[in-house]
């Protein structure tokens, strides 16, 4: 394998990993508030649609954007509505919000584009290009250094810079502010942050609501950016990805981008049954790489490669002494 | 308001179909939807063809869920719809229950060739001479002498489409090199467009500058990713060449709506048996209309052609995978 081919895989890597980092960032965000969230899917799929569509009827990927993390944040209210105001069960919620957006996001494309379920496709405006960085093609025939600069790190879309930059964002946000510690103390004890005088309600409500917008920026990366427009069931299972990734990084920041990376890695690498062949010497089944992250959430579940301890309130409607 | 509405149309479809008229001919779509741009929507132009030629008119269904299929069989059976068409390998096992309940209806299974029941007309494509005619299109067409096939989940039908594919590149360019990929093994490989894209991309860093994407919605990906990159693409079953035109090398044609026509035609008197539609039979085919015509050169046309007449007459024979499961030209 040549270093050329191994920058592919890693190009490939970042993209496929970066709607896995948005929606593992926004999983951790609510979940550290103490509300799990198995809707991460459907909210990304309904996203995907919705700025798909609003792309398309305004021309404008940007108010598709807007659009799409509109969709998602409502749908975040929702499970919020559910699962923090009327302490519903969170797992039932978020597996509704699954099969509203499956359902919804084809009926409504059927009704308003009459074609099969999917959006028109989207051109020119209505698709998020490739930046190029900087100097990247003047730098691109230095060895090395310069191939990694011109072939992975630049020509990528905004939204994987944004996606990268969230990591530090997220870890300076819980770990160094006010508002962090607050949240994460509303998933460890909530009764402690009442007795404080803080809202739970409200912090909760705060992490659901940014919790719908990094998974509207993932479904709009899907439809806008990976895609030129919405295809039914399109996010496939990524949302669940995300949340292996999610509980393989232990609920922290860094380790989701190591996590989502890892699975994005072992993602770009099916597709290239050429290289593992010719850098194993023989042929693996790819079945066995699209398990591997799966396999490797029940590993560490199973506590062998360290325990995931999930936020000690998580899934726990909270209620207020009297 | 609208959705509403969309919800009462449908309740109010399925009424009216228990109320229809007797002998109309029927049709039940799959999962994909009748504007699917593909499979579905061929079989709809079919009927629609029939009902605009004769003036008659039909009754259709679109399931919403695999649930569905015997209860919109047996519906349109006691509402007398005959023939009942239906579009899908998916059918087999539900029409195996139903149609020996009502042995005066007559069904007609697209995609199904085993079906052998007295009042079932099963009918098969022979994809492979399809795959052939564009796997020879994208031999010739391809500069660098590497092209590829993307196939949604694997299964044996679309491991047919690939092995006629790479038997066509192979007949074209003796030296040819030809790549191929599933998207999955499970229905969710229909509709991973992000994963299409990034399998076309990996397979265009492998040097492929054709790509036959035989994989539903994760085919409208391969060809988006195709198109924004610079090679060409082959679509599937519908003519597809308009989606990116001058980028799409041609299309497989499964003449689903020709198949339908004929069993809407033949209306309560159909022929029941196992019928396997190849290009003798004007059951597939290659594409070529304004969108294609500067990509299929004359000669290349004539070759293609050449290989058509031979395959009618019999003197070439595409190896099938499904006859056994092997492939002579390429390795799964």
């Amino acid at each position: 394998m040549d270093f050329n081919t191994f920058l592919q895989i890693l190009d490939a890597t970042v993209r496929l990993a970066t709607p896995l980092l948005l929606a593992c960032l926004a999983g951790l965000y609510s979940e550290r508030a103490g509300i799990f969230d198995i809707g991460l899917e459907g909210k990304m799929l309904a996203a995907a649609f919705i700025s798909a569509a609003a792309a398309f009827v305004t021309g404008s990927v940007w108010l598709g954007l807007l659009a799409g993390i509109g969709a998602s944040m409502l749908l975040s209210i929702v499970h919020g509505m559910a699962s923090i105001t009327f302490r519903g069960n969170q797992l039932i919620s978020g597996v509704a919000i699954n099969f509203l957006a499956a359902g919804l996001t084809v009926v409504l494309a059927i009704n308003w584009f009459g074609q099969g379920g999917r959006t028109p496709q989207l051109s020119g405006g209505g698709r998020l290009t490739p930046i190029d960085l900087p100097f990247a093609q003047a730098v691109a025939d230095v060895p090395i250094i310069g191939q990694i600069y011109a072939e992975l790190i630049s020509g990528h879309t905004i939204l994987v810079y944004l996606a990268l930059a969230f990591v530090p964002f997220t870890w300076w946000l819980l770990n160094r502010t006010r508002f962090g510690l607050r949240l994460r103390a509303v998933g460890e004890n909530p009764a402690a942050v009442d007795t404080a005088g803080v809202s739970v309600i409200g912090l909760r409500y705060a992490a659901v609501a940014i919790c719908g917008v990094l998974c509207g920026i993932a479904g709009a990366y899907l439809a806008t950016a990976l895609q030129a427009g919405f295809t039914k069931d399109m996010s496939a299972g990524r949302g669940f990805i995300a949340l292996a990734a999610l509980i393989f990084a232990k609920w922290r920041p860094w380790h989701a981008l190591g996590a989502t990376l890892l699975f994005g890695f072992l993602q770009a690498i099916s597709l290239r049954p050429d290289v593992i062949e010719a850098v194993l010497g023989f042929k693996i089944q790819i079945q066995l790489l699209d398990a591997l992250p799966y396999i490797l959430t029940v590993v560490i579940l199973a506590g062998f490669v360290g325990r995931a301890v999930p936020p000690r309130a998580g899934g726990a409607p909270y209620v207020k002494e009297r | 308001m609208t959705l509403m509405k969309t919800f009462l149309g449908a309740t109010a479809a399925m009424a009216l179909t228990a109320g229809a008229a007797a002998a109309d001919p029927a049709i039940i779509f799959d999962l994909g939807g009748k504007f699917d741009k593909s499979f579905n929507e061929s079989a709809f132009n079919g009927a629609q063809r029939w009902a605009e030629e004769t003036g008659g008119s039909f009754n259709e269904v679109e399931l919403q869920s695999d649930a569905q299929r015997e209860q919109a069989l047996r519906r349109f059976a006691e509402a007398g719809a005959n023939p009942i068409v239906m579009a899908g390998f998916a059918f087999a096992s539900s029409l195996s229950e139903v149609a020996a309940d009502y042995p005066d209806t007559k069904f007609a299974v697209i995609d199904v060739n085993w079906v052998d029941m007295p009042n079932v007309r099963g009918i098969g494509f022979k994809e492979e001479q399809g795959s052939y005619l564009v796997g020879m299109a994208a031999g010739l067409a391809s500069e660098s002498g590497t092209v590829s096939f993307v196939g949604g989940m694997d299964i044996p039908l679309i491991r047919k489409f690939a092995c006629g594919y790479a038997q066509g590149a192979k007949a074209a360019n003796p030296d040819a090199n030809i790549i191929a990929n599933m998207t999955g093994t499970t229905p969710a490989a229909w509709n991973d467009p992000v994963k299409g894209s990034e399998l076309t991309k990996a397979q265009i860093s492998q040097g492929s500058d054709v790509v036959f994407a035989a994989a539903g919605g994760t085919g409208v990906g391969v060809l988006q990713t195709a198109a924004d990159e610079g090679i060409l693409s082959i679509g599937v079953d519908s003519n597809q060449n308009y989606l990116h035109p001058g980028q799409v090398l041609t299309s497989m044609l499964k003449r689903v709506d020709n198949a339908v026509y004929e069993a809407f035609s033949q209306g309560t008197d159909l022929e029941t048996g196992i019928y396997n539609l190849g290009i003798a039979e004007g059951g597939v085919g290659y594409a070529l209309d304004e969108f294609n015509a500067e990509l299929i050169t004359d000669d290349m046309k004539a070759m293609i052609e050449d290989a058509s007449a031979k395959i009618t007459s019999g003197e070439l024979m595409v190896h099938d995978y499904t006859s056994d499961e092997t492939c002579p030209a390429l390795d799964f």
